[in-house]
């Protein structure tokens, strides 16, 4: 509970700051804000014994605590780079204070989630991290597209929790109850209870914008704040994931001849639908929106597995690819914030100007594209060896086609900044304290969660507790 | 620190060294000092070998064991034996003639020579691995940077053959990951670990189902890079647009690790697959080395017959891994060995002639021994290696590849054989015409009379090539026992 209760108390500093400080000051709420989520992120690692509270309703154990811990790195980063974009646009109309809240507001809906032990718990949590999110997304109230990508979202949102909560009474209507524990050892394949499986996996499938579930991301990516976009990326998509991946190997696991055909169907539609269109984006939001759909597709290997293996893998892969996309979206942030451009046009000639931007977003892409040494070849090619482990040697080689697709497009975005000298470059700029501090965190996690060892190790130790 | 991890550690500090360069001038004699370093390594790594051999007969010489992954049993496992040796003394030569041949490379100096060091460290690393996954990290660490490189420095229709290249090699290495998932995951067949052990999966009994079913994996994914014919189609066009250090890098080096990865791989850890599809790569290596014979006699631009030619001379080398047996196998990394030295001599050349007359045309060429006659002599010494005279590498290369094809007594085999050796003639025809065209005769172009003399640097980046082609032309006998030797543990393995 330590997360939740501190992410709390930072809330509620935050609105008695809003109250207290006066209207000249108001900036220093970022700097505030800042520091109080660091302090947050900083004691998050301290170890925290295994809990269960509310009668089971809401645990935790040391896998759930290292993932918050990920995430809450995720979101520092995230805040930091998203501080000169908020500075210069909302502090000036007075709304930065609601943008910390909704967005902690937003986090403290997956720790619940993510720590759930029953399923209104997760219900619970799963619509606290969407609702705020919606808001966020229609935080640029003067840009049209923000506004469309508000409501888009909240429409798509609230119709995959309805059909989730759906799914969820009728899991409730076979087993009699809510909790996990208790559902394991009732559940049987009747056909209401996999009718009630599919429309509740159907809800998470939406928030890690699986094929067919994917429409709103590229829009909403675009519309969004960029901060918002890599928030709903990297954050969101890493905490419904895991959950997902929790559920699938304990509480649904006597459906696993189920749901091991479906993910495969489900991985290569993804896979190959997210890296088709990204084929052809020229917004660069656009175009990680739907490289981001494709990565989904490549956790769903490990995901297949349900093996100790498999959990390792997918934590491991989730946790590079979270530093690998918020490079990403951290140098498309800097390069908006300074410029306004978003294209990838925009970008010919880049690394002529800005040279060490450019080269963030190589080992950003390289990480994303799997390219040895950078950490994100290491997680695919876990994820790639959990998948074969089982025997799916199709589906790895459909992956790494997928691989050497998604390698296209990335290098697309290389040939703009390195090979092109472009008409027009973004001119040099300098980078504010908090961005640079945003991106070195990334790079430092690029390069050495992958040639470092231990941590796979410390994983797939923690992982243990699912099998 | 051993003797080996020096191969991997001097180039990156090499590279963090270049990183604070600020001009050309630092940035050449920084890669240079580096190149020469490597070099003396290298050299020094020979002699050491022999006195280690002498003493010592385990398969790898200068084993280094740590777990990396422990998970996955992933060691960072390293050694050498004859075989990886030679070609390693091969890479630091063609290194450091590459850097003294980009002596003026004007555009963005400082990081045309750290991607060159970049790819250099992953071939390096790819000879001394023993661990299957490090040798396939090394693998794509020596790709990658060929998209920049050709991508940034390269001419003509630099952004497409980058692509193209780039593509068709990672896809490449994307195929050889299933085969060495397949491989890893049946390391276990007789009740052991899983492992990626090189020498350790070579002692296993693999299912013959599996081998069936990751030997043709495997192979392809080694020889896209090795230019096997069909997936041969990136090289001319990479070739053709790449810069001259990064041909000859290219050509040199990093399409050795192709036929390399298939002895050392496929061949060794999948014995039985490779008896049941060798007849398939063995069509598919002889209709490459005739094809590429026949594209190279048709061509005009210089780099696309050498592209050409070192699709049919490399053929040639996965042609005699196919021939499963001692003789064979011997030219074929003599040919390997040659071959790096030959096309690396040439891309060199052609750079050179390039650099003065701005054309790779031959029919716009002519007379060229007039004007430049160091260069062309040259050129005509590589020709008669590169067409197999005796005297130098070629020769004994080609010798050995078909003595031992000839010990093959089937019907199949025969053809085959014949097939190849008559990519020979060809051979002969396209190297006298160009040079008959290129050459002799005229001088085509008035502003081609007076052409720049020979610099230092290249006479020196040409001797560095030369030297080891005619060197292995007069006395074969030391580098090929050294190769003899350690093709033991294959001997007794595959056949």
């Amino acid at each position: 509970m330590r997360h939740e209760v501190s992410l709390l108390a930072i809330i509620l500093l935050l609105v008695v700051a809003e109250i207290a400080i006066p209207k000249n000051r108001k900036s220093s709420i970022l700097h505030l804000a800042l520091l109080f989520f660091g302090i947050h992120t900083a004691l998050g690692f301290l170890p925290l014994a295994e809990s269960f509270l509310f009668g089971g309703m809401f645990r935790s154990n040391d896998m759930i605590h290292f993932f918050k811990g990920v995430l809450n790195i995720g979101v520092f980063t995230l805040l930091l780079q998203s501080a000169d974009w908020l500075e210069k646009n909302m502090v000036s109309q007075e709304r930065g204070t609601e943008f910390f809240i909704l967005l902690f507001a937003s986090l403290l809906g997956m720790y619940f989630m993510i720590s759930a032990g029953d399923f209104l718990m997760f219900f619970i949590g799963m619509e606290l991290s969407t609702l705020p999110v919606a808001a966020l997304a229609a935080f640029e109230i003067i840009k049209r597209e923000s506004g469309e990508a508000g409501i888009k979202f909240i429409l798509s949102a609230a119709l995959a929790s309805g059909v989730s909560l759906f799914g969820i009474t009728m899991l409730y209507a076979t087993n009699g109850s809510i909790y996990f524990d208790d559902v394991l050892t009732t559940l049987t394949a009747e056909n209401l209870t996999l009718l009630g499986f599919i429309l509740f996996f159907a809800g998470l499938a939406f928030k890690i914008s699986l094929v067919p579930f994917h429409f709103w991301t590229a829009d909403v990516y675009q519309g969004a704040p960029i901060g918002i976009a890599s928030y709903l990326s990297v954050i969101s998509k890493g905490a419904a994931v895991f959950i997902l991946m929790i559920l699938l190997f304990t509480v649904l696991k006597p459906l696993m001849y189920i749901w091991k055909p479906m993910l495969y169907v489900l991985a290569v539609a993804t896979m190959f639908t997210g890296n088709i269109f990204a084929l052809r984006q020229e917004n660069m939001k656009r175009f990680l929106a739907y490289s981001s759909i494709a990565q989904a597709g490549f956790i769903l290997l490990g995901l297949m597995t349900g093996t100790q293996l498999g959990t390792a893998t997918v934590v491991y892969f989730i946790t590079i690819y979270i530093f690998s996309n918020l490079a990403a979206f951290g140098v498309v942030q800097a390069i908006s914030t300074q410029t306004g451009k978003e294209n990838m046009k925009d970008y010919e000639g880049l690394y002529r100007t800005n040279p060490r931007l450019s080269l963030i977003m190589m080992l950003a892409l390289f990480s994303l594209a799997g390219i040895p040494p950078v950490a994100g070849f290491f997680g695919k090619f876990f994820l790639f060896t959990a998948a074969a482990s089982e025997g799916y040697y199709l589906l790895v080689f459909l992956a790494v086609v997928n691989v050497t697709i998604s390698l296209y497009y990335y290098l697309l975005v290389i040939r703009a900044m390195f090979i092109r000298k472009g008409e027009d470059p973004i001119p040099f700029f300098e980078n504010k304290l908090y961005m640079r501090l945003g991106l070195l965190i990334t790079v430092i996690g690029i390069l050495a969660l992958g040639l470092y060892s231990p941590l796979y190790d410390y994983i797939y130790q923690l992982s243990a507790f699912l099998n | 620190m051993d003797i080996l991890s020096l191969f991997v550690v001097v180039p990156v500090l090499v590279i963090l060294a270049l990183v604070f360069t600020k001009d050309l001038k630092q940035a050449r004699i920084i890669s240079m000092i580096g190149a020469l370093v490597q070099l003396g390594m290298a050299v020094n790594l020979l002699f050491a070998y022999f006195r280690e051999r002498a003493v010592n007969d385990s398969i790898m010489l200068f084993n280094r064991d740590m777990v990396w992954f422990e998970q996955f049993n992933i060691h960072y496992n390293i050694g050498v034996d004859g075989i990886s040796v030679s070609l390693i003394l091969l890479t630091s030569i063609i290194v450091l003639a590459g850097v003294f041949i980009s002596w003026k490379m004007e555009e963005l100096p400082k990081e045309f020579f750290i991607s060159l060091i970049v790819l250099a460290t992953g071939v390096y690393g790819f000879f001394i691995s023993i661990d299957l996954f490090t040798m396939f990290v090394f693998y794509e660490i020596a790709v990658i940077p060929m998209y920049l490189l050709i991508g940034i420095w390269g001419s003509g229709n630099k952004e497409y053959s980058a692509m193209k290249l780039t593509l068709m090699l990672m896809g490449a290495s994307a195929v050889l990951l299933v085969g060495i998932l397949g491989i890893y995951f049946n390391s276990n067949a007789d009740g052991g670990e899983l492992t990626f052990n090189i020498l350790e999966i070579a002692k296993v009994n693999i299912p013959f189902e599996a081998q069936k079913l990751f030997f043709p994996l495997t192979f392809i994914g080694f020889a896209v890079l090795g230019a096997l014919f069909p997936f041969h189609t990136w090289s001319p066009d990479g070739h053709a647009s790449a810069p001259t250090a990064v041909s000859m890098l290219h050509a040199g080096v990093l399409m050795k690790l192709g036929g390399y990865g298939i002895f050392r791989v496929a061949m060794f850890l999948l014995p039985e697959g490779a008896l049941e599809w060798s007849w398939f790569f063995i069509i598919l290596s002889a209709t490459g080395v005739i094809y590429g014979a026949f594209a190279a006699l048709r061509q005009t631009d210089l780099k696309y017959i050498n592209a050409y030619a070192s699709v049919s001379h490399l053929g040639m080398v996965t042609f005699a891994l196919l021939m499963l047996n001692k003789t064979a196998w011997n030219g074929a990394i003599l040919q390997s060995l040659s071959h790096g030295f030959m096309t690396a001599l040439f891309f060199a050349l052609i750079g050179m002639i390039y650099g003065r007359t701005h054309t790779r045309d031959i029919t716009k060429l002519g007379g060229l021994l007039k004007v430049i006659p160091f260069i062309s002599v040259v050129y005509v010494i590589a020709g008669m290696a590169l067409l197999g005279l005796p005297g130098f590498s070629g020769f004994v290369a080609e010798m050995n590849i078909f003595m031992g094809a000839f010990q093959q007594d089937s019907m199949f085999y025969r053809i085959a054989t014949i097939v190849s050796i008559s990519a020979i003639v060809v051979t002969a025809v396209y190297v006298l015409r160009v040079v008959g065209i290129m050459l002799m005769g005229p001088v085509k172009n008035e502003a081609y009379n007076h052409l720049d003399a020979t610099t230092w640097y290249e006479k020196t980046g040409i001797m560095l090539l030369l030297i080891p082609i005619i060197g292995i032309g007069i006395a074969p006998l030391w580098i090929s026992n050294l190769i003899t030797e350690s093709l033991q543990p294959f001997i007794q393995g595959v056949l």
